[in-house]
């Protein structure tokens, strides 16, 4: 299926608030070094933002998201609230997770957000939980499990796809390959060239699409989508793509400068404003006006974030256990 | 100190490495981005090649039960686990294989192997990132727990955990990476189970574990000349060097322990139980533990400062158990 005019629209939307927030965020990152108040391994989303964003178009507000260390595309692709994200990385309570999460642990549960993850792997046999709840509960509600291809090397990813296809599962494995795990090339990290071809040893389909267009995402997403919301169990996305950034801040770049230079040729949102463009679908002045309302969005999130006080040390324990 | 010279802490792990891979070829190091990130591996794969030096795939449980079981074959693995929280994904291997084989073959295997990585805070790595494991895995008999706080220890120690039949679990701090410190020049290693006195004094026995050594002897310092204080440094957790522990007690008439890792059923209660049973006439004050805070470690900056033991935290409790 591919996506509607104003789906598309609203997925230009969502990579350029991805991108905006992510260079904010690093921007704010370097700014805050000295003050110890945004610290820990920010990962960021840019170069990505076609995966988040074309497989959550796919997705009910009632759908389930598992995510990754480098997670703050899907949260924000799933409708996630900006304002919450920026207050959490700079620790605030006002933050999604009351300031006791950070980067790689944003919820929100409403929005079907059920958190990143700082274990390599260790959200995708959580996905099983609500794919199986939906099939309990007689629902019609998928689960996406986002992780990256160095995750494909961990045993659950293998466990979870054989438990999902043996139970018919209403879950989709999104493996964003952007070819790196740390400094590890994939080459070096998976016996395979493509993950996909995984899905075969588990009996269910498995594709490989371009992650750096967010409609050929969306058309495997949401065919996978279809799939498991008729009872048919789960599939493999796999969407290759290219991580921007170094691995995370504070960490030198590895790659090589010819390889980082070839990185603009993948941009997937000039590639994508362009598509948009050429195909009478918005005009360059509609990409503008959005540039600019994306940019106020992310500046009034910034100052919410900054303006929000610390939580009060005396509430550590808060969110511990339920009382 | 014409024998000594100041290194920071990684260099001298790493030298420890180097002469180790040079002294015997049966070890061999497997792990994720080795060379990289923490730099404790560094230079090892261009001198010793990628035969014994092995990146590996994310896949923890897989590389640490390959290295159980290479170390059943003979040969002297060494395992770097990233951050140590993720002992987790390969706890099987680590608590019920390579603590329980050589037990279970009636002491037939031998289990030379090292699980080396590190661990703590300050980074605001949140609750997966930031946790304290030697606890995790002092309560599993058949391992070893290894906990280098200066820089001198961090080599020597480090050195006798490769050439130990057994398997080690070798936890480095990430706060202590940067610390310099003198070493001694030339061959020398540091046997396990041997605590020393990294200060002495005669009021009150500190006994402190990796970075809170160094938090303790801030604190020392801090009172010297009010208090006098004694800080006993363990460098093994298992085996545990008790008998240090209680001469410096029985000399002092009073005990703190400090550490970062949660403090319920931790390695302070533990040697405050020893002490108890041991040295129980000796006390003239009850024994007191600071320890982390029973929680997963929160993100923000001031929740994490809240979870962890301050050098000013030390010195609060020092002065209470003296003045007690
Ligand atoms: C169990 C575990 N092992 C190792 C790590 C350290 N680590 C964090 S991210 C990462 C690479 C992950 O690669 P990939 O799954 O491809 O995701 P990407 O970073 O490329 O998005 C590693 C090794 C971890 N967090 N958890
Ligand atoms: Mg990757």
């Amino acid at each position: 299926m591919k996506p509607t005019e104003q789906q598309m629209k609203e997925m230009l939307r969502t990579m350029l608030t991805i991108r905006g927030f992510e260079q904010t965020a690093c921007a704010l990152y370097m700014d805050n070094w000295e003050s110890g108040n945004f610290l820990g391994a920010l990962h960021s989303y840019e170069g990505q933002e076609a995966v988040a964003t074309g497989a959550c178009a796919c997705l009910r507000d009632d759908d389930y998201v598992f995510s990754t260390h480098r997670g703050h595309g899907h949260f924000i692709a799933k409708g996630g609230d900006v304002k919450a994200m920026f207050a959490e990385l700079l620790g605030k309570e006002a933050g999604c997770s009351r300031g006791r999460g950070g980067s790689m642990h944003m919820f929100d549960p409403e929005k079907g957000l059920m958190g990143g993850n700082g274990i390599v792997g260790g959200g995708i046999p959580l996905a099983l939980g609500p794919a199986f709840a939906a099939n309990y509960r007689g629902t019609d509600q998928v689960t996406v499990s986002f992780f990256g291809e160095g995750a494909s090397s961990q045993g659950v990813f293998h466990e979870s796809l054989n438990l999902a296809a043996l139970w018919d599962l209403p879950l989709i494995f999104v493996c964003e390959n952007n070819r790196y795990a740390v400094g590890t090339p994939v080459s070096q990290g998976i016996s395979v060239p493509n993950v996909s071809v995984r899905a075969a040893g588990y009996g269910c389909p498995g594709v490989t699409v371009d992650g750096d267009d967010p409609v050929a995402v969306y058309e495997a997403v949401s065919e996978a989508v279809a799939h498991a919301r008729a009872g048919n169990g789960p599939s493999l996305v796999e969407a290759v793509t290219h991580r921007y950034s170094t691995h995370c801040m504070v960490m030198q770049e590895g790659r090589e400068q010819s390889e980082l230079d070839e990185m603009n040729e993948h941009d997937p949102i000039p590639r994508f404003e362009q598509y948009l463009q050429e195909n009478g679908i918005i005009s360059a002045d509609e990409v503008q006006a959005l540039k600019g309302e994306v940019s106020q969005l992310i500046e009034e999130a910034v100052a919410f974030g900054e303006d929000a006080p610390f939580p009060d040390p005396a509430t550590v324990a808060d969110g511990l256990w339920v009382s | 100190m014409a024998n000594m010279r100041e290194v920071v802490l990684t260099r001298a792990l790493n030298e420890a490495l180097h002469e180790e891979f040079k002294r015997d070829d049966n070890v061999f190091l497997v792990g994720e981005e080795v060379g990289g990130v923490f730099g404790v591996t560094r230079g090892l794969d261009r001198r010793f090649g990628d035969k014994r030096v092995r990146c590996t795939p994310i896949s923890e449980a897989a590389f640490t039960g390959l290295a159980v079981g290479a170390a059943v074959a003979g040969l002297r693995p060494i395992v770097e686990i990233m951050y140590l929280d993720f002992v987790t994904v390969c706890w099987d291997q680590i608590a019920n294989q390579a603590a329980k084989l050589r037990y279970m073959s009636g002491g037939i295997l031998k289990m030379p192997l090292v699980i080396r990585g590190q661990q703590g805070n300050l980074s605001r790595e949140a609750a997966q990132h930031s946790q304290q494991i030697e606890g995790w895995c002092a309560q599993v008999p058949g391992l070893k727990v290894v906990m280098p706080a200066t820089v001198e220890d961090a080599k020597g120690l480090l050195k006798s955990s490769i050439r130990e039949d057994n398997p080690v679990i070798f936890v480095e701090h990430r706060g202590l990476y940067g610390l310099k410190g003198p070493m001694p020049r030339g061959e020398y290693t540091t046997p396990l189970g041997v605590a020393k006195v990294q200060r002495e004094g005669s009021d009150i026995t500190v006994v402190a574990t990796s970075v809170a050594v160094q938090k303790s002897l801030g604190a020392a310092e801090k009172l010297a000349g009010q208090i006098s204080v004694e800080v006993v440094d363990p460098r093994t957790l298992v085996p545990l060097d008790t008998e240090t522990i209680l001469a410096s007690v029985r000399k002092t008439g009073r005990l703190l322990v400090v550490h970062d890792a949660p403090v319920r059923l931790g390695f302070g209660a533990e040697v405050v139980r020893a002490v108890t049973e041991e040295a129980f006439d000796a006390l003239q004050a009850a024994p007191r533990v600071v320890g982390g805070a029973n929680l997963p470690m929160p993100y923000s900056s001031v929740l994490e400062d809240a979870c962890i033991p301050s050098e000013d935290d030390i010195t609060q409790a020092i002065k209470q158990v003296v003045e007690s």
